[in-house]
């Protein structure tokens, strides 16, 4: 039960993002981006259906990916607070990109010697993807950082508003903790360091400061999340709740 | 699609008759116009016009398109309706790229797409009100718009060509696609069948309506034919959709709404009801349902999107400075 819960919380981080993300799909800032966000919403997406595929298996009650995406509340949504967070503009759009895949890029990677075969099968994936948005988000990150006086504003702004949620990403809830210890997950903590040199890099070019946290906002885990999730989420559900039981 | 690329088309050209000739010459024997080579100057304006309209048509699209990604009932479904709108987008990128060796840029064609001057089709004027509608669209608008695409893909001018040959690939999929999804709400519950039905209601007529006026009506078609950039007439390939779609209909179990639509053994294929003329031209000229819309949405992304592409040059620019300061 451990491994179903703490499936669902990446799970649920990829699918919040990859929907955030798909938003864009028509608005964005040029036609370039107008391809490159929904590769990579489309990446998230993948990634998410088949852990929810897989987690429906080990939980053994026959929630197939849709049961678990389309029919629980936000309090019972698992993804971390930084995902969730609404795209505003492209800056924090990139940033928030960029600071998720300069976690699951190592994530991932460890992941590769996990003792679960499924999640084996997604790491060899999903590393290479992540590497990918590390770059595309990062070039974004440096491009506005050191760009005009206007974006880089926006960006110091974005990194105002994002790094309080930053810490929450390494916190493993008792869940991931159990899985961590049977080999199944990587442990979280152990990725801050490659994180950090990650970020500091694109920074350093970005002229960017990487402010200190006054404090981590967290609560995602345990579903407490933004008032923004449930609007996402009702956004996301209401055609699959309007009629129960249907094929789509 | 591209037939109403044609409405307005100024083909008209001044170079002597010999060259002219020529040219008729090159195209009869279905030699390949390229960019660098010779072409009057109306066959030039004709194609970036329709080349443009095509692009701002495949960008539009991924509005109506994009207006259920967030709402897509199943996690399969809306991995594919965002891919396909991704989908659209390259489209738009490729169409762009074939009318810039025409010497038109993309910074250009968007301009005239924002202030109005371009056209778009007139289909994506139209809202999209419920889930089946991302199948109706696949099935009766992508595959109203292979019929139109596919000659293209013989076009007399090289880039055009070759750019439809990869459209049409990928049309050909969505329109499949789209025919899935519409299959699997016509064989569900009641509400998903009535669902349905009331998108096939609303994008039967507009359907046939991107086949543009009938011939006898359509003024620019002759030149597009003797130049072939257009290979066969709007009425030719209505006909031919008509007859394509009636049975696939059938199949569904659902209803075309045309009372009139019925099988003519001595022309064999399907009459149909009269076309409300009345409302293509309202739609053509901009006051569909949701032309306002579109544009505005349009605009926001380019209004929103300045200060994005102004940081990318900026950046470029410096990048470049300090690159020369170093050598």
């Amino acid at each position: 039960m451990a491994e179903f819960e703490a499936l669902l919380e990446i799970a649920d981080d990829h699918l919040i993002l990859g929907h955030r993300i798909s938003e864009w799909c028509g608005h964005a800032p040029m036609l370039e981006e107008d391809l490159a966000l929904p590769n990579m919403g489309l990446d998230l997406i993948g990634t998410a259906r088949t852990l929810y595929d897989h987690a429906g298996k080990l939980e053994g009650k026959g929630r197939s990916e849709d049961d678990l995406a389309y029919l629980r509340d936000e309090r019972e949504y698992r993804n971390c607070l930084l995902v969730e967070r609404p795209n505003e503009d492209f800056a924090h759009t990139m940033l928030r990109q960029f600071y998720f895949a300069a976690f699951m890029r190592p994530y991932w990677l460890a992941a590769l010697d996990s003792t679960d075969e499924t999640v084996r099968g997604v790491a060899g994936k999903a590393e290479k993807e992540m590497a990918y948005h590390i770059r595309h988000a990062g070039e974004w990150v440096i491009r506005m950082g050191d760009g005009t006086d206007e974006s880089a504003a926006r960006m110091r702004d974005a990194v105002e508003a994002l790094h309080i949620y930053v810490d929450e990403l390494f916190d493993s809830s008792d869940a991931a903790q159990e899985a961590e210890a049977a080999g199944v997950l990587p442990l979280r903590d152990a990725l801050r360091t490659t994180w950090d040199r990650t970020v500091a890099e694109v920074f350093a070019e970005a002229l960017l400061a990487q402010p200190e946290a006054a404090y981590a906002q967290r609560g995602g885990r345990q579903g407490i999340h933004n008032e923004t999730l449930g609007h996402l989420l009702a956004e996301m559900q209401v055609v699959h709740r309007a009629h129960p039981g249907a094929r789509w | 699609m591209y037939s109403q690329g044609l409405i307005g088309a100024d083909g008209r050209t001044e170079e002597t008759p010999e060259f002219l000739a020529r040219f008729q010459q090159r195209i009869d024997a279905e030699e390949k116009i390229e960019p660098k080579d010779e072409m009057p100057e109306g066959y030039r304006r004709t194609l970036v016009r329709q080349i443009g309209q095509h692009a701002h048509s495949e960008i539009v699209g991924m509005l109506p398109e994009g207006n259920w990604i967030t709402r897509a009932p199943s996690l399969r479904r809306k991995a594919a309706l965002l891919a396909k709108v991704q989908d659209e987008g390259g489209h738009g990128l490729y169409l762009y790229s074939a009318a810039e060796t025409l010497g038109v840029s993309r910074e250009e064609m968007t301009e005239e797409l924002l202030s109005g001057k371009a056209k778009y089709s007139s289909i994506f004027n139209y809202p999209t009100l419920n889930w089946a509608d991302m199948g109706t669209i696949g099935w009766l608008v992508d595959g109203a718009a292979i019929m139109n695409q596919i000659p293209l893909c013989r076009c007399s001018f090289g880039p055009y060509a070759r750019a439809m040959i990869r459209v049409c690939k990928e049309e050909s999929f969505h329109q499949r696609q789209g025919y899935e999804i519409v299959m699997t709400l016509a064989q569900g519950t009641p509400g998903q069948k009535a669902m349905a039905q009331d998108s096939l209601n609303r994008w039967w007529w507009p359907s046939l309506m991107m086949f543009g006026p009938h011939d006898a009506d359509s003024q620019h078609s002759d030149q597009s034919m003797a130049w072939k950039i257009k290979r066969f007439t709007n009425d030719e390939l209505r006909q031919k959709f008509i007859d394509a779609t009636v049975p696939q209909a059938e199949y569904l179990g659902l209803a075309l709404p045309d009372p009139d639509l019925k099988w003519n053994e001595e022309k064999g294929g399907y009459d149909h009801g009269p076309i409300d003329w009345d409302e293509f031209w309202r739609v053509v000229k901009g006051h569909g349902p949701m032309a306002r819309d579109r544009i505005k949405a349009r605009k926001k992304a380019w209004e929103d999107g300045a200060w994005v592409r102004e940081a990318a040059l900026a950046h470029a620019e410096k990048r470049r400075a300090r690159k020369i300061a170093a050598e």
